[in-house]
């Protein structure tokens, strides 16, 4: 196809610099995305037309300070940038600047121009920039750079048409570097470019000073360039620090010429003010607090309305295709495992979407970086790091992309330890496990007149659920041995008011990347359930009506009789079996083979546990949740005759999903994010372990 | 001898960055506009009392006591 014709552009820049909001204009809801190929950094793409017709593609690359990499995403860069043959290799990069903060801005900028790809340079929020007292001539700077360079603001889209427009034909001029690497390690960089196939000095300076980080190196490459290093004597570090200095040399020359800096009237920032607000000892922390009970509100108060409507759609769909599809395997396996499943996913999308706006406007506010200010000291503690905290939010929403954000943490050990305890927190899968237990529990009342006992019990969950992730963090931090410094230099930009069309284009892309991470899972899960609790050994599943009848010698009802032969059947099915092989296991906690069965599915996916009570109580029947509730409430527990779910069993079975690792997805993205089965499969046993001791303890202590 | 640190300001202080005492980290406070000759003044503390916010090259950075430490200033 003409796809691999088609010419690419990349966009870089420093974070804040307004990188995403260029992207989102250029290509609209026309953007998708992936993974880098070989890694596993998010990758943003998408197209947009130039004014002559031509499509071109667009890869946002992850914002950085330099082209020297401090986090795992930044690496990409260099990689991308330098690296002829990548098949991402861009035609020309867009690097974009906040002007208001030019100097420090441009040091991306002079290390890109040295790569010798076409570059253009786009000054970003020249609006602040006159507020500021500073003028930049962008034509006489043009002329130094030898590149092109165009004023916009990327908010408002200004500058964009200008900008497609350089984009149809990018001047291809040949250079001088700005930082000139011959001066300092002429012979080392000779030998790089005489082992590999490289004419830029840049490229073979910069493969000496990352080869040992960069991974689209082979290990044979690696050794010749440890090689060169040694032979030459080239001290990375030292000939960085040179070479930084070198830059702001050059750019305030550049900045002599067409900048014209006047900060004395620098007006007296909104953002000053705001700061003595939330950073503030006492009103810091309330607000601080105040935010998150009102995500929580949102979460749990607007998302049910939409959720019931998903829920009434797809219940409705299971029915509708059972009547009008002929009787048949095809259709109970449509029915009863694809659709329940299908509609298990989407009903956690409104939970998702909302959670991500939030995080969303926090991030775009400027907020977010004030939080993780607020909190950096007190998370310390524990083995964690400030930025632990946006990834713990999320962690409520759902444990996958908390995860991934987990890579803005440069420390290893830090981000390690941020990946073990999130799961930890109650994710939005466990909500109807506890809505359900909870409301078979605990009673509906009212304690000191405001309080709702239901209510508190959740709460509670979510607590303990929280406690725990701390208290881990905490153990581990005593285990876990490392050299590695850990960070917390972080720009803290101006508060500015959220781009809604980038809170939109964020919701959409987690939902998305919920739905196609999570749903290939609990897809699969509800299908292999449905066989497994369809069929069993031997010919107990078509004669199971004739044994019924054999065992039982009172008449019954029509409709009794039939309850009798599906439970007959689901005990004989091989989901069955594997419940009641388990059986012995959970007996002390209070648990006996048909919540075995449950138990082992969640281990798939939490969420899972209720379409499976629904499942193992009424198959064939369509669930609606207050029938699986008295389903559930009037289930008796055969050796004391009292109600199956009393309240030791049942607060067992809450603690139980508090602590336990039952999600295959987020194993598979811990699997992912840290390159091995040891993380996962530690997580994997540890919290199963916690969980199961806690609700023997549990259960015992109640019972 | 006594060298001063960006750790030893109080809020609302300037000083001029002289140098750095930590190699490690200096390397990517450079590269965040912490330059020796600029002008460098604390902001604020966080609540409590760690992590600080500096403000220079035109723009605000927070920093850990442990990492203000190894910037000295004239």
């Amino acid at each position: 196809m003409a796809k691999g014709d088609m010419r690419k552009v990349a966009l870089v820049g420093n974070p804040n610099s307004g990188k995403s909001s260029l992207f989102n204009h250029l290509t609209g809801l026309n953007q998708k995305i992936g993974n880098f190929p070989g890694v596993t950094v998010d990758k943003k793409t998408g197209f947009t037309s130039l004014p002559n017709g031509e499509k071109i593609e667009i890869i946002d690359l992850p914002g950085t300070y330099s082209i020297y990499p401090n986090s795992k995403d930044e690496r990409i860069v260099f990689d991308i940038l330098a690296n002829k043959s990548h098949n991402l290799h861009p035609d020309a990069v867009v690097v974009i600047v906040d002007a208001s903060n030019f100097k420090r801005n441009l040091l991306l900028f002079t290390q890109i121009h040295d790569l010798d790809i076409p570059v253009i340079l786009a000054l970003n929020m020249m609006d602040i920039v006159e507020k500021t007292g500073l003028s930049i001539d962008a034509a006489k700077l043009s002329e130094e750079l030898g590149v092109p360079v165009l004023p916009m603001k990327a908010r408002t889209g200004k500058g964009l048409d200008l900008l497609k427009e350089t984009l149809t034909a990018i001047p291809a001029t040949p250079r001088k570097p700005i930082f000139n690497a011959q001066n300092h390690a002429s012979e080392a960089i000779e030998a790089v470019k005489n082992s590999f196939d490289i004419t830029n000095d840049y490229v073979a300076y910069q493969l000496l000073q990352q080869h040992k980080i960069n991974q689209f190196i082979t290990e044979e490459d690696r050794q010749t360039l440890n090689k060169i290093e040694e032979n030459h004597g080239f001290a990375k570090d030292e000939l960085r620090r040179k070479e930084t200095l070198e830059r702001y040399a050059s750019i305030n020359e550049f900045i002599n010429g067409s900048v014209k800096e006047n900060f004395t009237v620098l007006p007296k920032r909104v953002t000053d003010t705001l700061d003595r607000i939330f950073t503030h000892k006492i009103w810091g922390y309330a607000i601080f607090l105040s935010i998150l009970f009102l995500i929580f509100q949102s979460i749990f108060a607007w998302a049910t309305v939409p959720m019931d409507f998903i829920d009434l759609i797809f219940s409705e769909l299971s029915v509708f295709v059972s009547n009008a599809l002929p009787d048949g395997l095809l259709t109970n396996l449509l029915a009863e495992g694809i659709i329940p499943g299908i509609g298990g996913i989407v009903i956690f999308i409104p939970q998702i979407a909302i959670l991500f706006a939030f995080i969303s406007i926090l991030e775009e506010t400027g907020y977010m970086s004030r939080v993780v200010f607020l909190m950096d000291k007190i998370m310390r503690k524990v083995g964690l790091n400030g930025k632990s905290v946006v990834p713990l939010i999320s962690g409520v929403a759902c444990a996958i992309p908390a995860i991934m954000a987990t890579r803005t943490i440069e420390n290893w050990k830090e981000r390690l330890i941020t990946i073990f305890v999130t799961p930890f927190m109650s994710c939005s899968a466990r909500l109807p496990v506890y809505t359900i237990l909870i409301a078979l529990i605990i009673p509906n009342k009212y304690v000191l007149g405001i309080f709702n006992l239901q209510g508190l019990a959740l709460m509670g969950l979510y607590l303990l659920g929280f406690l725990m992730a701390i208290i881990s963090a905490g153990i581990m931090k005593l285990i876990l041995k490392t050299k590695e410094r850990s960070f917390l230099v972080m720009e803290l930009p101006t508060y500015k008011a959220p781009r809604w069309a980038n809170v939109g284009l964020t919701m959409v892309e987690k939902s998305k990347t919920f739905v196609f991470e999570a749903g290939k899972i609990i897809l699969a899960i509800s299908i292999i359930l449905w066989v497994l609790a369809s069929y069993g050994p031997g010919d107990h599943q078509e004669n199971a009506r004739s044994y019924v009848l054999q065992q039982t010698e009172q008449r019954l009802s029509e409709e009794e009789l039939d309850n009798k032969v599906q439970s007959y059947k689901l005990e004989h099915s091989y989901a069955g079996i594997f419940g009641k092989t388990i059986e012995p296991v959970i007996r002390p906690l209070g648990y006996d083979w048909k919540i075995g069965i449950a138990l082992i599915t969640s281990f798939a996916a939490r969420e899972v546990f209720v379409s499976t009570m629904a499942t193992i109580y009424s198959i064939g029947d369509t669930d609606e949740e207050a029938t699986i509730k008295s389903r559930l409430r009037s289930e008796v527990n055969p050796e004391t005759g009292k109600a199956r779910y009393d309240l030791p069993t049942g607060m067992s079975l809450l603690v139980f999903y508090v602590f336990a690792m039952q999600c295959m997805s987020t194993l598979a993205v811990v699997y992912r994010e840290t390159k091995g089965w040891k993380w996962p499969m530690l997580q994997l046993i540890s919290m199963t372990g916690i969980a199961y001791l806690s609700a023997l303890l549990v259960y015992n202590l109640l019972s | 001898m006594n060298i001063r640190s960006v750790a030893d300001l109080g809020p609302g202080e300037s000083a001029i960055i002289s140098g750095f005492m930590d190699d490690a980290l200096s390397l990517k406070l450079l590269e965040m506009g912490c330059l020796p000759g600029q002008p460098i003044k604390f902001n604020f503390a966080a609540p409590l009392g760690d992590p600080i916010c500096v403000s220079v090259s035109g723009y605000d950075l927070s920093l850990r006591l442990d990492e203000a430490i190894t910037i000295s200033i004239q």
